[in-house]
């Protein structure tokens, strides 16, 4: 692998590498012991910081709100993200053999695809449904476009808009509390009303209260249902500098302002709060959104792209077919980050702004 | 320490608007920028040595930018301390003996910059037989501009951060021009602390340099920018000083790099220096605190510069020191003097790890940008197999020239070379925050340097 290295290193820098070739110059009255030295172009210093270890820290934030979607829905949650995040894997792998490219499944983030995918879906989904799903992520929306950080979607929210071709079982919501079954179908499911269906209608849900879907003991998919939970683990990514809270905090309060400014129901501070606790909205803005390969990698970008999802999932809350906005609006707005980069492109050093766009 | 302070100075001149959002919001600071453990407490504390005579030199024709000197001596030749051994016209630096000898050989040799240059290989005498031209001035005060700058000419100073920008030039060209002279103390590269023993133990001699440079420009002001984590350096620098020096010490938050010039220049004036512009363009003139040690040296005690302040560290060394060392010593007498490796070298860098350069060998010699010899060992090596980007932005957030590495890496493999140039590759100052930062552990300063390459190759085939 050495020798890999000092080769590249001496394509890369002209002047700087040469072969470590002994030169018949070498002083004859100091012997030069001979080193083995490696080659390579600075820095030669690392943060401590990889792929792996953000994919990590990214799932250690969300194993709170898997513990309470154990708590809220039985063991089934737990079974049902395993299976997702092991077909993941699997798919990933699979795909990377069979194209004969180097194995990429070590740096984790199959893993939190699989996560993802299954917190998005309902807790009685089958394992047959989701797996489906993992492959769709994992295949068509990641690999097909050449791997991690290629893809321009999220891959579990992609998946998620494709599993909807069943739509029962991806609009089936449990009563919080009912243990579902580890292994059978979700034939004995309670169906219970989400939040955001009583909302869709203009209404203030009727017998569910706001302490309980800040809690995460409602109606819901796996793992969205916990605003608490979710936000701890928020709060541990910004902590460890895995993201920035620029995305999540820009998205939450373009909504909590839009269902603020215009309310349904008479007290807007209530309507406002059931827009924010009662869907997906937390694990969208704080997991899905912050997704690095498919958000913005500038500042300004970041904010216009944060600012769109939240105006787009208010739309589509108010006034589109469906009671939830979050996953297509950051669909959408996945498919303009090209754009939010363009637009948002740092300030050039040295350069006043006037002059620059003089100069354009 | 009562007297170091954090360091706050209002934008001044025609410049004060240049800096909008970011650099505004933060005042005296740059943007960007990285914080690597600094690793300077392995030789810190090691007081400044005198290098144990080595027994050969070897020193390279060229230690500057510009044209490489023509050597005045053959083999065979006797050569004295401080004798002028190469010099040439044009914008060029001589370079003089470093220890007295005969001339072993004149030949192209390996060194520091990675190809082979003429070299003139000295052996010494031991006899450290001065030069007879070298004396000590008693005054300067009779001395103009013109010839305090051809002294520091004609002592072969070059900028000793790393650069080795000619130090007559950066003067002659910027008289008139320059309103702020900066010391740059920052010494931000992990591991080094040849500045930090040299100001703290020879404060005076670069109060006194400082004092003759800003004599040549004609200011009564001067600046030493400074990192916060050399508390000591800047308290002897603020005991050396009186009031009368005008020179303000400018302790800076740590981190790197402040120590690049337009960084330093930015968190010490507020200014931005213009892309491709020089930082005469804004009124800043930027010299290496260890350039203003030699130009002291230069001036009042008539040495040219043939030694300088090496640090000896790494995680393969047995142990640490700052080393005076004579310019042309190889870094295996060094290495060898220091108590030689701990464990086998995986790396030897000219520089820290940073900026510095890899060597593939240690016949290399000492030049005058050489501030540490850093040898690694195995445990530092950070190879990733097979990168892949994962568009973290970490690197654009860490820029401090504000530009976009993930684009610039994507279109060096695309062989894109418009887009290089619309994403100002070419302002790129190969700082290395972006690679250090990123998780994915990609080669980013290594595609701009071929992107650089190619963008110039590009451009000069337009011009053809
Ligand atoms: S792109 Fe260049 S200037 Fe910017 S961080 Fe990377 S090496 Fe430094
Ligand atoms: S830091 Fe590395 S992985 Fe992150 S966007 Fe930049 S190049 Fe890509």
């Amino acid at each position: 692998m050495d020798t890999n290295i000092e080769k590249k290193a001496d394509q890369a820098t002209p002047a700087a590498a040469q072969p470590a070739a002994p030169k018949p110059a070498a002083p004859k009255s100091a012997p030069a012991p001979s080193y083995n030295l490696t080659v390579s172009v600075s820095p030669h210093v690392h943060s401590a910081e990889s792929t792996r270890s953000i994919m990590l820290d990214v799932l250690i934030a969300l194993m709170p709100a898997l513990i309470g979607a154990c708590f809220f829905f039985g063991m089934r949650a737990l079974t049902l993200t395993a299976v997702s995040a092991a077909g993941c894997v699997f798919f990933e792998w699979v795909y990377r053999k069979a194209m004969k490219l180097d194995c990429t499944v070590g740096d984790c983030s199959a893993i939190v695809t699989g996560v993802l995918l299954a917190f998005v879906c309902p807790v009685t989904t089958p394992y047959w449904t989701i797996l489906i799903g993992d492959a769709f992520a994992i295949l068509l929306v990641k690999q097909l476009f050449g791997g991690i950080g290629q893809n321009f979607m999220n891959p579990a929210l992609a998946a998620r808009a494709f599993m909807f071709s069943w739509a029962v079982i991806m609009t089936t919501w449990v009563v919080p509390g009912t243990a579902v079954s580890v292994f059978g179908a979700n034939a004995d499911a309670t169906t219970a009303a989400t939040a955001l269906s009583y909302m869709h209608t203009g209404a203030l849900p009727d017998g569910i209260s706001l302490s309980s879907l800040f809690t995460g003991f409602a109606g819901g998919c796996l793992g969205e249902t916990s605003a608490m939970l979710l936000l701890i683990g928020g709060v541990y990514l910004v902590l460890r500098k895995v993201i920035s809270p620029r995305i999540p905090l820009v998205y939450i309060a373009t909504v909590a302002v839009l269902t603020f400014l215009f309310p349904q129901g008479n007290d807007r501070l209530v309507w406002m709060g059931y827009q924010l606790f009662g869907g997906g909205l937390m694990l969208g803005a704080i997991f899905m959104a912050t997704d690095y390969v498919t958000s913005p990698v500038t500042k300004n970008g970041q904010l216009i792209y944060a600012i769109g999802c939240g105006l787009i999932t208010v739309f589509i809350r108010y006034f589109g077919s469906y009671a939830e906005g979050v996953s297509y609006s950051i669909l959408l707005m996945n498919a303009c980050v090209f754009l939010f980069d363009k637009l948002g492109r740092p300030q050039r050093f040295g350069v006043l702004k006037t002059k620059k766009e003089g100069e354009r | 320490m009562g007297v170091v302070r954090p360091f706050r100075l209002r934008p001044v001149g025609p410049h004060s608007r240049q800096s909008e959002t970011e650099v505004n919001l933060m005042a005296h600071a740059f943007f960007g920028g990285v914080h690597p453990k600094d690793m300077k407490a392995m030789s810190c504390d090691k007081a400044i040595e005198v290098f144990p005579a080595p027994k050969q030199v070897v020193i390279p024709m060229s230690q500057h930018i510009g044209a490489p000197c023509k050597p005045l001596v053959k083999k065979g030749d006797t050569v004295t301390v401080g004798q002028k051994i190469g010099d040439n016209a044009g914008m060029c630096v001589p370079v003089h003996a470093s220890v007295s000898g005969t001339v072993l050989a004149v030949e192209p040799r390996p060194y520091t910059g990675g190809t082979d240059v003429m070299s003139v290989v000295i052996e010494n005498d031991f006899q450290d037989t001065l030069c007879p031209e070298i004396a000590p001035r008693q005054s300067i005060e009779s001395l103009s501009s013109d010839e305090l700058t051809g002294i520091i000419h004609e002592a072969g100073i070059a900028g000793m951060g790393g650069a080795q920008f000619p130090t007559h030039v950066k003067i002659s060209s910027g008289i008139g021009k320059v309103d702020t002279i900066i010391v740059n103390s920052a010494e931000c590269e992990p591991y080094i602390t040849a500045d930090d023993r040299l100001m703290r133990e020879m404060p005076e001699k670069v109060i006194a340099g400082l004092n003759v440079i800003k004599k040549i420009f004609g200011l009564d002001k001067a600046y030493i920018g400074i990192e916060d984590n050399k508390p000591q350096a800047a308290a002897a620098l603020n005991a050396a000083k009186s009031d009368a020096d005008g020179i303000e010490v400018c302790v800076l938050h740590t981190r790197y790099p402040q120590g690049a010039e337009k960084q330093l220049i930015q968190a010490v004036t507020d200014r931005q220096v213009p892309p491709g512009g020089l930082p005469a363009s804004v009124g800043c003139a930027v010299f290496n605190v260890a350039t203003v040690k030699a130009v002291y040296d230069a001036v009042y005690l008539g040495m040219p510069l043939v030694k300088r302040v090496v640090t000896v560290t790494g995680s393969a060394m047995k142990d640490t020191r700052n080393y005076m060392t004579p310019i042309g010593t190889p870094f295996q007498a060094l290495v060898d003097a220091a108590g030689g490796f701990a464990t086998d070298p995986y790396k030897v860098l000219t520089g820290g790890p940073m900026m510095g350069i890899a060597q593939h060998t240690l016949t290399v010699p000492v030049i005058k940008g050489t501030n540490a010899v850093t040898c690694f060992s195995q445990q530092d090596n950070i190879e990733v197999a097979n990168p892949h980007c994962i568009r973290c932005g970490k690197c654009v957030g860490v820029c401090p020239m504000h530009l976009m590495p993930l684009m610039m890496f994507r279109s060096e493999r695309k062989g894109d070379v418009e887009n290089l140039d619309a994403l100002h590759i070419l302002d790129c100052i190969e700082c290395g925050s972006c690679a250090y930062t990123c998780p994915a552990g990609i080669h980013l300063v290594q595609s701009f340097k071929i992107a650089k390459q190619k963008l110039k190759d590009a451009q000069a085939a337009a011009k053809a």
